[in-house]
């Protein structure tokens, strides 16, 4: 039965409490846990993060707001640490690295196939391509550079094969930016799915700029400049989707609707039971703050938080392999480029002299990720199975 | 070129700053802790983890149970295969990281070269290969006791963990040839303990043919650490004489 938003009043904030020992919990486990379980951890600390990000912003700018944006951003962080810290270590960053690359495969796979607005699709299926890539020149890296499997993180959901090639992702600024809903006329889910995957692509370059630098190996060390590059293009490009005349208001709302959503979403689906309590809690606890900021919108504003909101949330985002979905848009949209805010098709028109001229000068001393995966195909058990299996 | 014994201008010690660190230790000792007790706080913690955390993970059972059967997998009572496998899967990943170090280490070496009785190219592509032939023969090892090579078993995943070390030190341009070969004596050392115990767990299922090529493999890596050991103890005689005489590749 769907959730009806407006009428579940979840757990009120003042119960919403931590203990140390709460928050730091066991991990999953990385060999027996379904990789999907990885998938919303990952993705949760994103939208968590954004949370914290977005109300950081909005208090510099909003003085009489900064008492509720604080009270709701300190459990934000609190929930955002409990999540993350789900992660175990056991897992490499570069394994991390290829969880976070089927988040995005997956996850947006998702978003793309349910959202309604036509252009946004394209938004999201010319992302997908680009992340897909991603997946598959960090991949190479871990077979190459440690001779580990990526396939033993993505557990078969999610191909190992090019995309839309790194080296060709590079855009001028100007291009990477895109039309944006009309917060009038676009339906609910449209922000939801705007707002997810923008969480999910921003901690993704928070994340490769994080461990980029402790990768002791040069190939490395650039792979990872390279791809947090396109990280903050694509940061820039589903930022741009967004209604910016939307108040800050209007957004605060939408930032609680969309981790209700996703909490929701995940709780649909875990396999893991001591994950999936977790996002029972998270889920009454976004209840709670969501009408706390419903009450704040009605004070401020004066309008009824209906106007934004939907009364039930939509479809909830899929945890499945998006395989077909994927090789489908791969088949059909591998050419498509971007100039300004529309999509092109490359092999008919030329990208802008901008955009040419940046990407020129960046591989100018050659593409890390052309070189990483320079005649790679993934094998089962990585290339050296072949490689031995062949001498 | 230098070497990273020259003497140089390293920070990291108080002798590069007595009236700094002479301020420093008098303000540690007149300070006060805040909560009393000592380390011994960090075992509680520890162990209270310990008490409820599930473990890595687990090995899975036989791919092929006429895989297991045909390999008379079954029939040793009181041996469970899964220990097996579970080593046979260590070995697989460490033979194959194993690999990959050796392709860093002969890029350093085509690099800065070697010294006077320091390895040779030509060793070095032979212990490459080795450690790839010895990832095919556990390959294979798996896959005739009806196991899949593809999983990473909780021991293959510890190793991982451990050698993650190893992989920063030999793929950091800066490190020496020297720093990497430590490195590698550190993975030939627990190559070599896990052969020995990879033929004993054969030896335990009955499986001869097996256990004979692993004393193979077991040969070859006990050359493997003598010849690392060597390289390192004429490494260090030569610099304390007087500095290691770089020799370019040929």
């Amino acid at each position: 039965m769907a959730l009806d938003i407006l009428s579940e009043k979840g757990v009120p904030l003042a119960r919403q409490n931590f203990s140390w020992r709460d928050i730091v919990r066991v991990p999953f486990s990385k060999l027996d846990d379904d990789a999907f379980t990885r998938v919303r951890v990952i993705l949760m600390n994103g939208i968590e993060a954004e949370a914290i990000r977005f109300s950081h912003a909005c208090s510099r700018m909003n003085k009489d707001l900064r008492v509720p944006l604080a009270k709701i951003r300190r459990v934000d962080q609190h929930q955002q640490t409990m999540v993350n810290w789900l992660l175990p270590p056991d897992q490499s960053p570069l394994e991390t690295t290829i969880g976070y690359e089927q988040v995005a495969v997956e996850v947006t796979a998702s978003v793309a196939a349910h959202e309604p607005d036509p252009y946004l699709q394209q938004v999201y299926r010319f992302g997908l391509l680009e992340d897909f890539d991603h997946l598959y020149r960090y991949s190479a890296l871990m077979d190459r550079i440690e001779g580990k499997d990526a396939n033993n993180i993505l557990q078969s959901y999610t191909d190992i094969v090019p995309g839309r090639p790194t080296s060709e992702e590079h855009r001028a600024p100007e291009d990477d930016l895109r039309n944006w809903y009309d917060r009038k006329k676009a339906q609910p889910i449209s922000k939801l799915n705007a707002l997810t995957i923008m969480a999910g692509e921003f901690q993704t370059h928070d994340y490769y700029m994080n461990v980029g630098p402790t990768f002791a190996d040069p190939v490395a060390r650039q792979l990872y400049a390279e791809i947090a590059s396109i990280e903050e293009q694509h940061v820039t490009q589903y930022e741009s989707i967004a209604d910016p005349d939307e108040t800050w208001m209007e957004k605060w709302l939408l930032h609680e609707a969309t981790e209700v959503y996703n909490y929701y979403s995940c709780l649909q689906t875990e396999s893991n039971p001591r994950i999936k309590e977790i996002w029972q809690r998270f889920c009454d606890y976004e209840l709670g703050q969501l009408h706390f900021v419903m009450d704040l919108f009605k004070q401020v504003e004066k309008r009824d938080p209906a106007e934004i909101l939907p009364n039930t949330l939509p479809e909830p985002i899929k945890y499945e392999s998006h395989r077909d979905y994927v090789r489908q848009v791969l088949s059909k949209e591998m050419n498509l480029r971007a100039v300004g805010y529309r999509f092109i098709d490359g092999t008919k028109e030329k990208e802008s002299d901008a955009t040419l001229t940046y990407r020129k000068h960046l591989n100018s001393h050659g593409s890390p990720s052309d070189m990483v995966a320079a005649g790679y195909r993934w094998y089962t058990g990585t290339e050296l199975g072949k490689q031995a299996r062949a001498s | 070129m230098a070497q990273a014994t020259d003497m140089g201008m390293n920070r990291t010690g108080i002798g590069m700053a007595p009236r700094l660190s002479e301020e420093m230790i008098r303000d540690a000792e007149t300070s006060i802790p805040t909560s009393g007790g000592d380390g011994h706080q960090i075992e509680r913690v520890r162990r209270e983890y310990l008490h409820n955390s599930p473990p890595l993970g687990s090995t899975p059972p036989p791919a092929t149970a006429k895989g297991a059967a045909k390999a008379g997998m079954h029939m040793l009572k009181g041996h469970r295969p899964s220990v097996f496998l579970d080593k046979l899967g260590e070995r697989l990943a460490f033979e194959r990281t194993g690999t990959r170090l050796y392709e860093a280490l002969i890029a350093k070496f085509d690099e800065v070269g070697t010294w006077e009785q320091g390895p040779t190219r030509d060793q070095l592509i032979g212990f490459h290969n080795e450690e790839l032939a010895h990832f095919e023969l556990v390959r294979e090892a798996i896959e005739y006791l009806g196991g899949d090579p593809t999983v990473v078993t909780p021991s293959a995943d510890v190793s991982g963990v451990t050698s993650m070390g190893l992989l920063q030190v030999i793929t950091d341009p800066r490190s020496s040839l020297a720093h990497s070969l430590q490195a590698l004596l550190v993975a030939e050392l627990a190559d070599n303990d896990g052969w020995h115990m990879l033929i004993r767990l054969a030896e335990a299922f009955g499986q001869n043919d097996l256990s004979r090529r692993f004393h193979q493999a077991l040969a070859d890596e006990d050359r493997h650490l003598q010849s690392v050991r060597g390289w390192l103890s004429v490494e260090m005689e030569q610099d304390l004489k007087g500095g290691v005489q770089a020799q370019k590749p040929h």
